[in-house]
């Protein structure tokens, strides 16, 4: 007795190591190793070329999404994006890798399918070569992002070596307000504790208002852990977690699923566990937010003004502010609220699953988008697509308006021809509005899929509050 | 195998904007191809570096005398942040930089640099503050000199700073080492875990061919 409390990264780390590397970095076991088609076969080549093999093919799945297009029926795919669709699939097959390929249940976004298809397990330790990993921790996975090199390292070996995080707790304490989604807390956050307000920590998500969250919302909680700098964010596994787990493709089952189960109950962090910062945030003064700037952490509610640089004292902070109203367009000072739009984009592995195309379609329905506004769905997964189809969500979308798409990233990265063009305002529910990022000179505005859909309506930045029923 | 980085007396180019992302430091679209690496160097920083139609913008620094020739950038606050790509540090490599002094970065980049033999050091904001102005001062004819086995580094006055980092990260450095091979060697430890955990936590492993 008289030691403290453990927390749930401290239980899931310490079940992975394979070996002490130094004082506070081990050598990890990976349970799941995830591929995309940008990377995939690049990290697979590179093996190949060193005269090595996958180490446990098993544990890895594949599938396209990054550079795919997203256009009816694939028209629109590029040189580029067939090149690399073709050697995820050569590669693979010649690996023994299970690939989830074009219009078959299963592919998807990486991080939608995941949890999806029960490969996102509570206590597994998931990697893939791609920033938003961290959303798979809403299912009290230990999960996070690693580049090509490491990439090549877990073919090589199914193990990783990672220095150990910091801790950090944040707790969403208060009842949400109408119209305030998961995005919107997880937005309110960053711009709290800043873009790099969770560097170098592992964040658990805690208090009543995410126990009350489903394990989409968590999701989408989670992905954003990497814009405020944390490469892991997780939420402790609860009743709502074996709910949403249970049944699923890869999820165990039978005598398998009891025990697992009872595993999982022990991971949640313990009660007199010391974090190494703390953060509460209430929610029962917050309105649905938007981003101004060019980058998560410029974010305000959208009956708020943007930041005047005139009034920043700190010159450094100043010009950081005019440099985003510049890029943006913006002047600082006025509301946000009616700055006219040209694109919504409502898809990216935050905000396509199937609860996030029923917000947008529950604004949309029996409304029509403005005639200035081009505005895409774009589902996360060919079960997202074909889940919402069933429920008629694809006919809502094109009734008012906008165009129901293929899935996969499209226009959260543009890597694969999908861009805003030059100059024009897009508000999306994906993760980033950096310069450039949907397309050279693209104006991004974060928000929910209700504030996008709410957005394409107005054909200006919109309270959704007005519009919900 | 990254090239080992030992001591290093270059130019520096200071960039201070705070939260310079890895889709500022590389286009997507430059990365998209298996074919990249190698031609990554002049789209480096693409956003800033060239204006639309394609020219240089004189304002941004790396594209003076006598930054461009600088091996080290001294970064503003987050450098790094957002995206997994390592072409961010390809590119970055591939201009011509070895080392990059700021006070925070991105996790993932971070990382990303030593599995490619450049050094990103962390160091206290006021110190990267004053490195820069000394560079600016002089033009950046003022040198940084950096040595990663006594982990200092000497401003253009001659002042010098100790920075701390990981051992285990310098020495990988210092050797240039190939951490894929030095986990090779540890295969028997993985495949012993793995069988162990089989027991544990069946529901993680599917049946294997290779074990």
């Amino acid at each position: 007795m008289g030691y403290p409390g453990r927390t749930m990264l401290a239980k899931i780390w310490d079940q992975h190591v394979i070996a002490q590397v130094s004082d506070d970095t081990d050598l990890l076991h990976v349970d799941r190793h995830l591929l995309h088609d940008l990377g995939g076969s690049r990290g697979l080549l590179d093996l190949k070329n060193r005269g090595l093999k996958v180490h446990n093919p098993e544990l890895t799945f594949a599938t396209p999404d990054h550079a795919i297009s997203t256009a009816r029926g694939r028209a629109g795919m590029t040189k580029i994006g067939l090149d690399l669709l073709a050697a995820l699939r050569t590669e693979t097959a010649a690996s023994g890798i299970h690939m989830f390929d074009v219009d078959q249940p299963g592919q998807g976004i990486v991080h939608v399918i995941g949890p999806e298809l029960g490969l996102s397990l509570p206590g597994s330790l998931i990697v893939c070569g791609d920033s938003h990993t961290c959303t798979h921790g809403g299912l009290g996975a230990l999960a996070f992002g690693i580049g090509s090199s490491e990439l090549t390292h877990v073919l090589a070996t199914q193990a990783l070596i990672q220095r150990r995080p910091k801790t950090m707790r944040v707790r969403f304490e208060g009842e949400r307000p109408p119209g305030v989604t998961a995005k919107d807390m997880i937005l309110a956050l960053i711009g709290h504790v800043g873009a790099a307000g969770g560097t170098g920590h592992a964040v658990e998500y805690a208090g009543s208002a995410v126990r009350g969250l489903s394990i989409e919302e968590r999701l989408t909680i989670c992905n954003l852990s990497i814009e405020l700098g944390a490469k892991i964010g997780m939420v402790a596994p609860d009743e709502t977690t074996y709910a949403f787990l249970h049944g699923r493709r890869y999820a165990p089952k039978g005598v398998l699923w009891d025990r697992a189960v009872a595993e999982w109950r022990s991971l949640a962090s313990d009660p007199d566990a010391v974090f190494d910062k703390d953060v509460l945030i209430d929610l029962s003064s917050l309105v649905p937010q938007v981003t101004w700037g060019i980058s998560p952490e410029h974010v305000i509610g959208v009956t708020g003004r943007i930041p005047d640089p005139q009034a920043i004292d700190d010159a450094v902070q100043r010009t950081a502010v005019e440099t985003a109203l510049h890029y943006m367009g913006l002047k600082g000072g006025e509301p946000i609220l009616g700055t006219p739009i040209d694109w919504v984009f409502i898809g990216s592995c935050t905000n396509s699953r199937l609860s996030d195309l029923r917000a947008a379609a529950g604004v949309a329905r029996g409304r029509k988008v403005a005639p200035t506004v081009c505005a895409w769905v774009v589902p996360g997964s060919e079960t997202v697509k074909r889940d919402a189809m069933a429920e008629g969500l694809d006919k809502i979308f094109m009734e008012a308006g906008f165009e129901w798409r293929e899935p996969g990233c499209s226009m959260c990265l543009a890597a694969n021809g999908e861009t805003v063009a030059p100059g024009q305002r897009s508000v999306s529910t994906s993760n980033r509005n950096f310069v450039g990022r949907q397309g050279p000179g693209a104006r991004t505005h974060l928000a929910s899929p209700a504030s996008a859909a709410a957005a394409a309506i107005a054909g200006a930045i919109a309270d959704v509050r007005a519009l919900e029923r | 195998m990254p090239k080992p980085f030992d001591k290093l007396t270059a130019i520096a180019a200071p960039i201070m904007r705070s939260n310079i992302d890895t889709d500022v430091i590389i286009r997507i679209e430059r990365l998209v191809g298996n074919n990249a690496r190698g031609t990554l160097g002049k789209w480096a920083f693409g956003a800033l570096r060239y204006l639309s139609d394609g020219s240089e913008n004189p304002e941004f620094i790396l594209n003076r005398e006598p930054f461009r020739q600088a091996e080290i950038l001294i970064t503003g606050p987050n450098f790094g942040c957002g995206s997994s790509r390592e072409g961010a540090v390809w590119s970055l490599q591939e201009m011509g930089i070895r080392a990059v002094i700021g006070s925070s970065f991105g996790d993932i980049f971070f990382a990303n640099c030593f599995q490619n033999g450049i050094l990103p050091i962390v160091i206290d904001s006021e110190i990267v503050d004053a490195l820069a102005s000394e560079v600016e001062v002089t033009q950046g004819a003022g040198r940084i000199s950096i040595d990663l086995k006594a982990q200092s580094i000497t401003a253009p006055t001659g002042q010098q700073y100790r920075f701390e980092i990981d051992p285990r990260r310098r020495e990988g450095l210092l050797q240039g080492l190939d951490e894929v091979a030095l986990t090779l060697v540890r295969d028997p430890e993985i495949r012993a875990f793995q069988a162990a955990d089989r027991a544990a936590r069946p529901w993680i492993h599917f049946a294997s061919k290779t074990a």
